[in-house]
């Protein structure tokens, strides 16, 4: 026999449950509803078409282990950073093309964002909203997991691939002059078991690498 | 009571010393542990003019396996074998070899330059291997020199050997290249060199391609050994050029 106490505990637990159901359920469909509402394409903005601009790209071959500058018109936006990522994209389409000098696989969408920094110590920060203005700068590169995962193992096509950035950034963006890289946002020891990604890369290293070839 | 008085007075204790000669007794230990620390610290740094050593550290190994080379072989398996056939060359010369792995373990990168720098070796080498490129990459620390320092920060230990290790890869390219071999040098940042206190370098084995541009494969024992002969000769000659006046 069931004491009464337990029936009515019982009966209590059940009722609660059904209504934190009702409402977790409720509170599921508000989301989905909002998620839907944000997620609206209906084109309310004609997009801005950046102008062609040349870029000088520091492209990485493998067999003599040099960084050649190439010269590639390509549409640039304004912003800094959205700059930065072009240039970045462009520079890793080179290298997933089939008969890259430095194949690496991924290609532009292995960048996931650019950053861009007053360096820590420098000059003063530039006020918001001027970021290009001041001094020297650091970029933040995160690389997408999927272009770590995939990428040659090779202290040579390691250390390039992360020269050939560096280079690329500074030769298109002078005041960066410092560059860090993180993976999915977080940092991680090295490229692809070689090449050090935790320390920060002075852009000019890649630039003496390029001056010293004949 | 009197005894007792005078015993003081003399300054005689319970176990029947007198003050002074615990005074010296005390000075005396202070003194030997003065001298032991201040003996140890210039053997750490100071190289013994008659022995000559190197460090192989076989990259990768255990739970990481590196790149994948030719015929599904992996990078540490490359690495080890390596590093056994230049170990025997070089003890075949008498010079003293210390190893970081001797087998398929797990050794990780501040326990290689650990060992390296206990080893107090004049020459350390890491050894890698790579599919991409070709011949053989010889890498130096992109750290700037610095002079050297008493306490140095670990991640940048190498930036007061960093000259040395020029000199180091100068001689293995010649070696290299003496043996027909192509050698492409270059700057890089390796987590492991970065913190050896040794002349150190990196040297990555690609697969090689002749004049006849007739390619030859990592698993190829010939090559493998021309490589490691090629490296023998260069410590040889690397342990001649130290002990130039």
């Amino acid at each position: 026999m069931i004491p009464r106490h337990q029936s009515i505990l019982f009966v209590v637990l059940l009722l609660a449950s059904l209504v934190m159901g009702v409402l977790l359920w409720q509170t599921l469909e508000r989301a989905h509803r909002q998620l839907v509402n944000g997620a609206d394409s209906t084109p309310t903005q004609a997009p801005a078409v950046a102008t062609t601009e040349e870029a000088t790209l520091l492209v990485a071959n493998d067999s003599d282990n040099s960084l050649l500058p190439q010269v590639h018109s390509l549409p640039l936006p304004a912003d800094s950073g959205s700059r930065a990522r072009a240039v970045l994209g462009k520079l890793l389409d080179l290298y997933a093309q089939p008969d890259a000098a430095h194949p690496v696989p991924g290609g532009a969408a292995s960048v996931a964002q650019v950053f861009l920094l007053p360096v820590p110590g420098g000059s003063a920060a530039p006020p918001i909203g001027h970021a290009d203005a001041a001094g020297p700068q650091l970029a933040i590169v995160n690389l997408t997991g999927n272009f770590v995962a995939t990428h040659p193992s090779g202290i040579e096509t390691e250390t390039l691939t992360v020269l050939s950035i560096c280079g690329t950034l500074h030769a298109n963006l002078p005041h960066v002059t410092q560059v860090r890289f993180l993976v999915d946002g977080e940092q991680r020891a090295t490229l692809a078991g070689h090449a050090d990604l935790t320390r920060t890369y002075l852009a000019a290293e890649a630039n003496q690498i390029a001056d010293s070839r004949p | 009571m009197h005894s007792a008085k005078k015993g003081i007075v003399q300054g005689r204790t319970l176990e029947g010393f007198t003050k002074a000669q615990f005074f010296v007794a005390g000075l005396t230990v202070s003194l030997v542990a003065l001298l032991t620390a201040t003996a140890q610290a210039p053997l750490a740094t100071v190289n013994s003019p008659s022995r000559f050593a190197v460090v192989l550290d076989a990259a990768h190994g255990g739970d990481d396996a590196g790149g994948s080379l030719h015929n599904n072989q992996v990078e540490k398996t490359y690495t080890l074998a390596l590093s056994v056939k230049l170990r025997s060359l070089l003890m075949a010369r008498g010079i003293q070899v210390v190893t970081t792995r001797e087998s398929d373990t797990t050794v990780n990168l501040d326990r290689r330059a650990e060992i390296a720098n206990h080893a107090n070796a004049q020459a350390c080498l890491s050894l890698h291997a790579s599919e991409t490129g070709e011949g053989v990459h010889v890498f130096v620390s992109s750290l700037t020199p610095a002079q050297p320092t008493r306490f140095t920060a670990w991640k940048t230990a190498q930036a007061a050997s960093v000259t040395r290790s020029l000199a180091l890869a100068g001689v293995v390219n010649s070696a290299l290249q003496h043996a027909g071999m192509n050698v492409t040098l270059g700057r890089t940042s390796l987590p492991t060199v970065d913190s050896m206190t040794c002349p150190a370098i990196a040297v990555e084995v690609a697969p090689g391609q002749g004049s006849d541009k007739k390619v030859t494969e990592l698993d190829d024992s010939a090559y493998q050994a021309q490589v490691a002969e090629a490296l023998a000769a260069a410590l040889l000659e690397w342990r001649t050029e130290g002990r130039q006046p």
